[in-house]
């Protein structure tokens, strides 16, 4: 499979393409004779790197000319916990660091920090020379059980095999995500629209989605994706009437008629599918028909991604799932078989199944995912904790919410004081998705008959 | 006339526990609100979609109903007057809903 560059190179996008970030912006075709980095390609060829830019469109630039010369490109997420790094950077051989911030990771023990600079230069050296070297590892970080992110490893062409024709996506499209780019949802939509041919609206780090819906409204955004809860938000913004997209995609959370309907009724013109994909399993399939759910004459019917059920929980195998885990022994990823389990139950109805919820009881706030064991081990650092069980509670905003049941030691009074002391906790050491939005003082806990704490809702 | 009366009552309240309860979030995340008026944007009232999330699920606690999963179909509010209606409207045919059942 050839590089991100040499398909660019080869492909027929005129020098209409750009890659738009809040402030700056370069034209495709540039790019592949210039450079942002501050190390030369030659220096960074076979390298593994990481990519721990603070702003997206510095690591999108990166990622189009690393491809094909790094042996590893690593995304790091935005909202990662720095505490995590060392561990990655071990785990990962990773020897370059490409930053946007020079006081950022100074602590890391790394051969090279390359630096993203604001203004594209003229490269040294033409990098298409280096291309196509290696079949660059792409990793992508995931939430796991303790907080530390498992690194899934993906390939250009995992990332991109056969996916689906989308509607109207030539040349002229215009692309936009609400998911940041180094997350697989948001990458996705970024390789879809970049290899296709098509400029690319990114989204800057903390801007308002009402700006950001303005400019994509400046530039003709055609193409935009985003999580049931993004588009929710979209439908509150006073600048919604700003965008007229052709193709809607939703995907990362369970998608409700509801705001199918809502959508279809606000911009009447759009074609709108909803996909599933997780980090692991890839892309599985996209449904366009305008229904929640999916048509059960997906499932074990064969073709490039094989859909199956086993004890309600849905599982797949395709070119597009991811090769393994980074740094863990067992082969976790996949069963014997080849199939990949995505832990989502589904339920069948009629002709089509419906998802559920997540089992073990992973939380989905909003398309990012939580472990409850991280959150109730932050609830239970409080001294007055006994124990303490956290769950999904639905919502109609963001899909769930994460809530927690708490026994308090018996000679605790459950004042507020403590409620808050508990979130203060959580505050400190949770992304604010994680922190729950409702604690419940209660005398016990159910226990399953395994002995362990009762999860299910 | 005693009827119309209840109902500026019924709305009242509603509209006082939305406002007290999307006060009680900022200042748990130690935010400054700026006037709660009518016309003001929901999405610029200091709440991002995990504030509104949460509001959502407070306020299902407090009056019973949330009005975002009543029905299939659904139209976001924009601003905080459109948000408090959706909760008066939802809140009148709770009323009724219950009525009907006892």
């Amino acid at each position: 499979m050839s590089s991100i560059r040499e398909r660019l190179d080869n492909s027929p996008a005129g020098p209409r393409c750009f890659l738009y970030g809040p402030t700056a912006s370069v034209c495709l075709p540039e790019l592949l004779s210039s450079t942002s980095l501050s190390t030369s390609p030659s220096e960074l060829t076979g390298r593994s790197i990481l990519i721990a830019t603070r702003d997206q469109f510095a690591a999108a630039l990166a990622v189009i000319e690393l491809d094909g010369i790094a042996r590893r490109l690593i995304l790091c997420t935005p909202d990662l916990p720095s505490v995590y790094l060392p561990a990655i950077v071990e785990q990962a051989a990773v020897d370059a660091i490409v930053s946007d911030n020079d006081r950022d990771h100074e602590g890391l023990a790394v051969a090279i920090r390359t630096r993203s600079q604001p203004i594209m230069m003229a490269a040294r050296e033409h990098p298409a020379a280096s291309t196509g070297v290696h079949r660059t590892e792409w990793i992508l970080l995931t939430s796991g059980t303790t907080g530390a992110p498992k690194m899934v490893v993906h390939t250009l062409a995992t990332l991109t095999a056969a996916i689906r024709n989308i509607p109207r996506a030539g040349p002229d499209a215009v692309w936009g995500t609400f998911y940041d780019i180094r997350r697989y949802g948001g990458l996705q939509a970024f390789l879809r629209g970049v290899l296709g041919g098509g400029s690319f609206v990114l989204s800057g780090a903390g801007e308002q989605v009402g700006a950001y819906l303005t400019r994509l409204g400046a530039r003709g955004v055609t193409h935009l994706s985003g999580t049931p809860s993004h588009w929710r938000r979209v439908l509150m913004s006073p600048e919604a009437r700003a965008i007229a997209p052709r193709y809607i995609r939703l995907s990362g959370e369970i998608v409700d008629q509801g705001i199918l309907n809502a959508i279809r009724s606000f911009y009447p013109d759009a074609d709108i599918a909803h996909a599933f994909a997780s980090t692991e399993a890839g892309v599985g399939f996209e449904v366009a028909d305008g229904l929640e759910g999916f048509p059960a004459s997906l499932v074990d019917a064969g073709g490039d991604v094989e859909i199956a059920i086993e004890a309600g929980s849905l599982r797949i195998r395709s070119t597009r799932n991811a090769a393994r885990y980074v740094g863990e022994d067992h082969s976790g990823l996949a069963n014997e078989d080849g199939f990949i389990d995505t832990g989502d139950i589904v339920e069948r109805r009629g002709d089509r199944y419906y998802f559920l919820g997540r089992r073990k009881g992973v939380i989905n706030v909003g398309g990012l995912k939580v472990f409850p064991e991280e959150v109730e081990a932050a609830i239970n650092r409080h001294p007055a904790v006994r124990v303490s069980i956290v769950r999904p509670r639905k919502s109609s905003i963001t899909g769930s919410l994460v809530a927690a049941d708490v026994v308090l030691d018996g000679a605790t009074d459950p004042a507020l004081d403590i409620k808050r002391e508990i979130l203060q906790i959580c505050r400190d050491r949770l992304a604010p998705h994680k922190v729950p939005a409702t604690i419940r003082f209660v005398p016990e806990l159910e226990v399953a008959a395994a002995g362990k704490l009762a999860r299910h809702a | 006339m005693n009827q119309s009366r209840n109902e500026a009552d019924a709305a009242m309240s509603v509209n006082a526990v939305v406002v007290s309860q999307i006060q009680q979030i900022a200042e748990d995340d130690g935010k400054t609100l700026p006037p709660l008026t009518d016309d003001l944007v929901l999405l610029d009232s200091g709440l991002d979609s995990l504030g509104i999330a949460i509001l959502v699920a407070r306020l299902e606690e407090a009056l019973g109903v949330d009005p975002f999963s009543q029905s299939e179909d659904i139209a976001y509010p924009v601003t905080l007057g459109d948000f408090i209606k959706c909760y008066e409207r939802a809140a009148e045919s709770h009323v009724i809903d219950s009525r009907e059942v006892g």
